[in-house]
């Protein structure tokens, strides 16, 4: 037997679009009656600025309508309160619901960005504290909330590097720095934040063993042009640099500065410190290692943290303590305030403070772990990958030798012999109950799968995973067609993506009217 | 599991870190916190903020606006707020069908053709809306209106500083309120594009067919930002005006106030410009048996694929807040969005007419406004509320002193469908008893 028939008439498989559920005049919403005297419209706003489509093609429908349609199609969702998620990466760990309860205060939730500093003591007061805790983290004093994502993180980071080589350097000689450093397996956002930023983008080698070029890292830094180098690490292979320190001190001795894209902190949390390695600037990603929802692809929250010589270059406001005269003993003797004066500052890189929410969650997740317990998640997190990393040796090809830290990569190279690809072999692990790992990442690894565990997983589903993945490689070889053809059991098969890009329908919109005598006239 | 993949210790685990690397003492945080100490902490710490129970007229680009039960329900589940982005459609289309749902919804409010899946914010979507009519046009200036909320401004600046545009500043009328078209000086064939707000930073509806028509006869883009996106519900939208991008703060749209985030950039444009588009973008398509589904497309121009030539550097957006914006829009329909707006723009209209006849407070700009408007006081503004606050527990607005030192007496007021006529009453009082007794 090839193919499991597939379920197509449940009601919840077909749900359609909401505007095809639209009805005129229902109605979801219901609001209390105006209570001021209304004033003609076209006396308040000219007609010449009023809508004049009233809206049609908006949907009507009833809040039964609005609940059944997100609660049918959220089912044909995989997430990570169902089961395991191993995108490499991606770090994708549990979301605990007290987090959620948290950014749900009202003190919090409802407060205004621009209510006055006197009277969001409160809030400045999470974002001091968050604050301190991963410059304690990184080991890197300097800090900025405000980025709202990884890659608006880098783009601060980026900025910052290159406003202190502006002020280090005066701006004639800046100008002939305008080299950044990529190795060939980082994250593609890391060119995109360096061209934003104003620099070329040169690639530095990776060597068989999957870790930096040291040769040619020199080679690159012996123009004089190098601003910096942007370094994952672990990097993307789920490797430690472990020539870290080497690396920065060339950088530096050639004038640049270090940049590490901190994706993978989930290894290094209570273990290692980035600033203690010689990193200058850092983006966390608190939807990653803090555990915030990644919510189907954000919000996120991405942190920029520096050492203390870029300090004057990170965004504004920064929030800083300050002394506050009072004679009455129960009103505040200090007082956390908005401080705009770092007149070499970037400049601001979002509206007001950046996700707060986020945050608010990130806060809540290193207090519930304390010290103790944000170390035995980045343990459990690399003793789940090197289990992983045992249990799938013998079945898959690992392509660099040295034991990973809190992810691994493998690739199709078996698998291919008989036709069947990274792509295939994720679409039918679907079909086993488990989300597919980041796959054709990184782009140096010929048909990559990179598998994330995280330690949000139990050794019981572990194994389940390991055996999943085992027996697909027996499919690969006994029943090749099975594993092409996946996934088997999801309401709809393999999109055509080639010709979705070709012709894009980006929206939906009504269908023509039906032609009659009337409207023809 | 040690035993199982022969390491000796957890210690071990870490063998490729050099020994004088690794962190010897234990990070310098707090020991674990149960949930109840927890709870208790964050409840204490949140109590803090006395200005998220006050009466409050405070919008400038983050509004009060009443959210359904059912939004901050549909997006908690577990489905949608712990899934990825949805790289696998397969096992995604929960959240592909939301998001081109959101695309759908976002051309509709806006007038344009297409929509992508979201910005981080308003402001970094205007930013991004510069960069791409540099793209678009091969222009390097960019004129925008000083009447555009300052936080944008400032955004802009930093993201465009070493991208080769020169961003110019056109001033607005300080009569009127708005930008008008004689004052578009710099404008000229080397123009990308000219930007604005409407409702702009004072609450004021720009003439957006005015500013289109003269920026395209120069051959220019008009980027039109919004703050207030309930204004869309009531307010002609920008793409019949002409506008080529529309950028919006999406937060009106049935997320909290947060103290500021996370919000969600809407970015609309016209279907020529599809693959100059910044962000992630759903599209339609089918499997072999016809069945139709949503996938990412036009991967391409993102980072993941085209690395430095991107047409951005974004990657995670706002997908969760996104899908708090789509079940608000779907909830409220069509009739809700625009019976929203009324209730806006009439209690506003009449907030602003009993200020106006306040002795000594005036409501300067002359154009119509929606729901926003800037009030002159007779003393200084930051003092006046700062007392309101303290004495009256209302939050009458933000004084314009924060953003410029030539406005001391000025300050935007708000109203949305949340402020009964008790506490538009109770405002205009309270302007009225502490003018006096301060004078």
């Amino acid at each position: 037997m090839h193919s499991i028939s597939k379920v197509t008439t449940h009601i919840s498989h077909n749900e359609q679009l909401i505007f095809e559920r639209s009805q005129p005049g229902r109605a979801g919403f219901s609001l209390p009656p105006l209570d001021v005297d209304e004033i003609p419209l076209d006396e308040i706003i000219p007609s010449q600025f009023q809508r004049e489509d009233d809206l049609v093609g908006m949907p009507e429908v009833t809040e039964v309508d609005v609940v059944r349609h997100f609660t049918r199609i959220s089912s044909w969702n995989y997430s990570i309160d169902q089961g395991m998620y191993p995108l490499g990466s991606c770090t994708m760990k549990y979301n605990s619901r007290l987090n959620e309860k948290v950014a749900r205060i009202n003190g919090f939730a409802n407060l205004h960005p621009l209510a006055s500093e006197a009277e969001s003591q409160g809030a400045l007061q999470v974002i001091y504290e968050l604050q301190q805790h991963l410059a304690e983290i990184t080991g890197l004093p300097g800090i900025s909330l405000q980025p709202a994502a990884g890659a608006h993180g880098e783009m601060t980071g980026i900025l910052i590097i290159r406003a202190f080589i502006d002020a280090r350097d005066g701006k004639e000689a800046s100008a002939k720095r305008r080299v950044m450093l990529i190795p060939d397996s980082a994250h593609g956002t890391n060119p995109a934040s360096a061209h934003l930023s104003g620099f070329t983008v040169k690639t530095i080698r990776s060597t068989n063993e999957g870790l930096t070029d040291l040769d040619h890292l020199r080679e690159l830094c012996a123009h004089g042009d190098v601003a910096g180098l942007m370094l994952t690490n672990p990097n993307t292979l789920g490797l430690f640099e472990r020539n870290i320190k080497e690396i920065c001190r060339i950088v530096h001795d050639a004038g640049g500065l270090v940049y590490m894209d901190g994706a993978n902190m989930n290894a290094l949390v209570g273990i290692a410190r980035p600033g203690d390695m010689g990193v200058d600037v850092i983006h966390l990603n608190l939807h990653k290692t803090f555990s915030t929802p990644h919510g189907g692809g954000g919000p996120g929250s991405g942190p920029c943290c520096c050492t203390k010589e870029l300090e004057p270059f990170l965004p504004v406001p920064r929030i800083v303590t300050s002394a506050v005269d009072s004679d009455d003993e129960h009103r505040l003797k200090s007082m956390l305030r908005l401080d705009f004066d770092y007149p070499q500052s970037i400049g601001r890189v979002k509206a007001f403070f950046g996700n707060y929410g986020m945050m608010l969650r990130a806060l809540a997740y290193i207090l519930t772990h304390g010290y103790d317990g944000l170390r035995e998640a980045t343990e459990a997190a690399v003793l789940n990958a090197r289990y992983i990393t045992h249990g799938l040796i013998s079945d898959y090809e690992k392509p660099f030798a040295a034991p990973p830290m809190h992810e691994v990569v493998f690739t199709d190279k078996r698998q291919a012999r008989k036709g069947v690809h990274t792509l295939d072999i994720a679409k039918r692990l679907i079909d086993y109950g488990f989300h597919p790992p980041t796959i054709y990442f990184p782009l140096i690894v010929s048909g990559a799968m990179l598998i994330e565990p995280t330690e949000s997983v139990g050794r019981q589903e572990l194994d389940q995973f390991i055996e999943a993945m085992r027996s697909i490689a027996s499919e690969a070889i006994d029943d090749p067609e099975l594993v092409l053809n996946a996934p088997h059991t999801t309401r709809i098969g393999r999109l055509d993506e080639a010709a979705a890009a070709r012709k894009p329908v980006l929206r939906w919109k009504p269908a023509a009217p039906p032609r009659t005598a009337t409207s023809d006239r | 599991m040690l035993r199982e993949i022969g390491v000796a210790s957890i210690e071990n685990l870490f063998d490729s870190i050099p020994e004088d690397l690794r962190l010897l003492k234990r990070l310098n945080v707090p020991a674990a916190l149960s949930e109840i100490e927890l709870l208790k902490r964050f409840g204490d710490v949140g109590a803090r903020n006395t200005a998220a129970s006050r009466v409050s007229f405070l919008g400038a680009g983050a509004y009060s606006h009443y959210v359904p039960t059912v939004v901050d329900h549909l997006i908690s589940r577990s489905e949608f707020f712990t899934a990825y982005t949805p790289y696998q459609p397969e096992i995604s289309q929960g959240t592909l069908q939301s998001i081109f749902e959101f695309q759908t919804l976002v051309c509709q409010l806006t007038g344009m053709e297409i929509a992508n899946a979201s910005m981080y914010d308003g402001s970094t979507a205007l930013a991004e809306a510069v960069l791409m009519a540099e793209r678009v046009t091969k222009r390097s200036k960019v004129i925008a209106s000083s009447a555009i909320h300052p936080h944008y401004l400032e955004v802009a600046h930093t993201y465009v500083q070493h991208a080769g545009i020169e961003l110019k500043h056109s001033p607005y009328c300080t009569d009127s309120g708005i930008t008008l078209t004689e004052s578009l000086a710099a404008l000229d064939d080397q123009t990308a594009a000219v930007v604005v707000q409407s409702p702009n930073f004072f609450g004021c509806i720009e003439d957006l067919q005015a500013l289109s028509e003269k920026a395209h006869a120069n051959g220019a883009l008009l980027i039109v930002a919004i703050t207030e996106a309930l204004s869309l519900g009531l307010l002609r939208s920008p793409g019949s005006c002409g506008a080529d991008i529309v950028v919006a703060e999406g937060q009106s749209f049935g997320v909290p106030l947060s103290f500021g985030g996370p919000y969600v950039g809407l970015f609309a444009t016209r279907d020529k410009y599809a693959r100059q588009i910044p962000g992630r973008l759903v599209g339609q398509a089918y499997d072999k048996q016809g069945r139709r589904g949503f996938v990412l497309t036009l991967a391409t121009r993102e980072q993941h694929i085209r690395r430095e030539k991107a047409t951005s550097n974004i990657c995670t957006n706002e997908g969760l807040i996104a899908l708090a914006v789509t079940i608000y829009l779907e909830t409220m329909g069509r009739r809700g969005v625009q019976q929203v707006a009324r209730q806006c723009a009439q209690k506003a209209h009449y907030a602003a007419h009993e200020i106006a006849k306040l002795a000594g407070f005036s409501v300067p700009f002359s154009v119509p406004f929606f729901n926003e408007f800037m009030v002159r006081a007779p003393i200084e503004a930051l003092p006046l509320l700062e007392n309101l606050a303290t004495e009256k527990s209302i939050d009458a607005g933000i004084a314009l002193s924060r953003f410029d030192s030539n406005r001391p007496n000025d300050f935007l007021v708000c109203v949305t469908e949340t402020n009964t006529r008790k506490q538009i009453d109770a405002l205009v009082d309270g302007l009225r008893n502490l003018s006096e007794a301060s004078q």
